[in-house]
């Protein structure tokens, strides 16, 4: 009984992770069209954001919570300025564009910290489900998936800010005859984006290690969730998380990781192979 | 500060660039002998191929300090192989007929071994392989000294068995190092009257460990073997600790430390880990204060632990080095023969000496326990041989054999 309690942690904790590196992403591609490929990048930034913050002496929670999305928030809006914001509507130019500024990040990173930096310590003890043990981070991580999840939509659907997004998204002149400052709106979707990616990567910071080049090991599993869930950021997002986490931990537990990971492709390769426009471009149309 | 890092690329450039003038006069006396260093200086595995870089420039800079090889000066013709294989393939053949060096140093990983060593016996180069591996080449072109499973993978299991338990759970890379080595790990452990419970593989990027620690407080081991490698798999140990689970069951690993991984992670996810290697930084022999004295004097106090791995770099530039002594001369052949007679070197990991029959490595294997991010010492065992590699491959009897054993363990 103790064991399938720990078991469905793991579960749930590896649908929240998925969804929590995805968020970012699928802002900036579901909302804006943009194909970020330096999405993995910006998590990192939160990580070492999150990283330096602790080493300095910042207490834990206010560095994964507030230092990694603000900075990689700020990094977010002057990227835009100086690069995306020339690039909207050319979707071969961001991939490149966004490719060249994911290696320009790592080399950064590289040339500041090296190619080790301590890591940032689990807050959290673990915790005792009978006889066995779960890592206590691991449940918070979970929490703090579902409040973002809940935040980005309260935000999207009830704030005038979260309108005015939409609205630029769905059909920018006519948000700009209706005189919003559309070039301001992208600016402030994309920095919104890439603090969400700041976050998880602050939040993961402790889970995974602080590298250069961790962002690689995000992407894939990103953009593969962010494009089977078709064009709604959260439905979207959410529902591939959850079918992708699940068939991920059935196989990891079934077989092992290195299968777990083929599952999860598999999946992927059939469920765009069935609906090319990704689960929200069948069902819950029309949802965020 | 003697020579920065930065000059010395400059200069390995400008050796590279101005070849030809080097290819007319090669052999004529007084003239440098030239030696290629082909470590992975960017591109992923720069972590580790820079420390070998370094370390190996540092000997040559200590030999040609103390009046260079056969009154001739050393010089090192470096390429950044960037984790590239193409580049691998590409710089071998250059510095085998462009620079027609006398030795090549070099290869992290045994994909980029695998591509070079033909091509140097194609070219009739000496080569030095100076890494840890999982064992079996047998090529008389070719000598290692670093550690292969046998080395010190009986080691860990013998100290897991007698103080930890029988039940062991291993976790392991998921490439031919990883599962050669699980595969040692458990006739170690089968000889030693105990039981591997599991075996579970991971790719170098894996990060999500989260199952697998539930699946090993499921199978209740006595403790855990580590062979993982790669950036990702540190977080197994962060991820452990995170649970609550270090400290109740004991860590041995072949791997962890070998790219100072300790670094990156707090002293309580690191503590209680216990692994063998050649060379620990903590050795407490005079041509180790010696050697790390002088090191630091020149690369800065705050220089990394040097680890198994660089040490095996720099010792390999020794070996070779007392090769072209006893040679007294840098003609391959030759060279190879007097490689061959059962040469040694006292190192800062103590008495090093090539097996003239499989020219790997017969040296002692350190077993030491993680202290605050430190390898503690906890006992020597001394002048181990390579005797997975020397039970397939005799080259004293098969000089012409050139291949790689998968070595079957059963």
């Amino acid at each position: 009984m103790d064991l399938v309690a720990i078991v469905a942690i793991d579960f749930v904790y590896a649908i929240a992770t998925l969804a929590l590196i995805s968020l970012g992403l699928a802002i900036v591609f579901g909302m804006m069209r943009i194909i970020n490929l330096a999405h993995g990048e910006f998590m990192v930034m939160g990580s070492y954001s999150a990283a330096v913050a602790v080493h300095h002496g910042v207490n834990i929670w206010l560095a994964i919570l507030v230092v990694a999305p603000v900075a990689v928030g700020i990094i977010g809006v002057i990227l835009e300025r100086l690069i995306i914001r020339h690039l909207y509507g050319r979707m071969v130019e961001t991939m490149l564009a966004t490719w060249g500024l994911s290696l320009f990040v790592v080399g950064i990173l590289t040339m500041i910290f090296g190619d080790i930096t301590e890591g940032v310590p689990t807050p959290l003890p673990g915790i005792k489900i009978g006889a066995y043990q779960t890592s206590g981070y691991s449940l918070f991580v979970i929490a703090l998936t579902v409040a973002t999840l809940f935040g980005v939509y309260v935000i999207l659907r009830s704030s005038r800010l979260g309108l005015l997004a939409r609205g630029t998204m769905q059909n920018a002149e006519m948000a700009a005859a209706l005189g919003t400052d559309t070039s301001r709106i992208y600016a402030v979707t994309f920095a919104f984006g890439a603090a969400l990616a700041g976050l998880a990567g602050g939040v993961l910071a402790p889970v995974s290690g602080v590298f250069p080049t961790i962002g690689g090991s995000y992407i894939g599993r990103a953009f593969i969730t962010v494009i089977s869930g078709g064009t709604a950021p959260l439905a979207g997002t959410a529902s591939a998380s959850l079918l992708f986490g699940i068939i991920n931990q059935v196989a990891t537990f079934l077989t092992n990781p290195v299968y777990g990971e083929v599952a999860l492709l598999l999946a992927a390769i059939v469920l765009i192979r069935i609906l090319p426009q990704g689960i929200t471009g069948r069902y819950l149309r029309g949802s965020l | 500060m003697g020579i920065s890092r930065r000059t010395l690329l400059a200069s390995g450039a400008a050796a590279t660039i101005c070849t030809p003038a080097m290819i007319r006069s090669a052999a004529a006396a007084g003239d440098p002998i030239v030696v290629a260093s082909m470590y992975d200086l960017s591109g992923g595995l720069e972590a580790a191929g820079k420390p070998m870089y370094d370390v190996l420039n540092f000997a040559v800079d200590e030999m040609n300090a103390a009046g260079g090889l056969l009154g001739r000066e050393i010089k090192v013709v470096s390429f950044d192989t960037q984790t590239n294989m193409q580049l691998y393939a590409q710089y071998a053949q250059e510095a085998a007929l462009k620079d027609k060096v006398a030795v090549v140093h070099g290869g992290i990983t045994s994909a980029s071994r695998e591509v070079i060593r033909p091509v140097l016996d194609k070219y009739k180069t000496l080569y030095f392989y100076d890494m840890p591996y999982e064992g079996g080449v047998c090529d008389r072109n070719i000598f290692i000294d670093g550690l292969t499973p046998a080395h010190n993978t009986e080691v860990l299991v013998g100290h897991g068995l007698k103080n930890w338990g029988k039940k062991v759970y291993t976790l392991a890379a998921d490439y031919n190092y990883g599962q050669i080595t699980s595969d040692w790990v458990k006739k170690y452990v089968k000889d030693g009257g105990g039981e591997v419970l599991g075996t579970e593989y991971f790719p170098l990027d894996a990060t999500n460990f989260g199952s697998t620690i539930s699946k090993i407080q499921a199978a209740k081991p006595d403790w855990i073997m580590t062979v993982l490698v790669g950036g990702g798999p540190i977080s197994f140990y962060r991820q452990f600790h995170a649970a609550g689970l270090s400290g109740k069951i004991p860590i041995a690993s072949t791997t962890f430390g070998g790219a100072n991984d300790q670094l990156v992670l707090t002293p309580e996810e690191s503590d209680g880990i216990v692994v063998a290697y050649n060379y620990i930084e903590s050795l407490d022999n005079p041509v180790n204060k010696d050697f790390l004295q002088k090191f630091r004097a020149k690369y800065g106090a705050d220089y990394p632990p040097i680890s198994d791995l660089t040490m095996s770099s720099y010792q390999g530039m020794l070996l070779w080095a007392a090769g072209v002594k006893k040679a007294g001369t840098i003609d391959r052949d030759k060279m190879i023969e007097a490689l061959e007679s059962g040469i040694s070197i006292d190192g800062p990991s103590g008495k090093v000496t090539l097996d003239p029959a499989t020219h790997h490595a017969i040296f002692d294997v350190h077993l030491a326990v993680f202290k605050d991010k430190k390898m503690n010492l906890l006992e020597t065992f001394p002048q181990r041989k390579p005797a997975d590699t020397a039970a397939v491959c005799d080259l004293k009897k098969n000089p012409r054999e050139a291949k790689q054993y998968i070595i079957k363990v059963n």
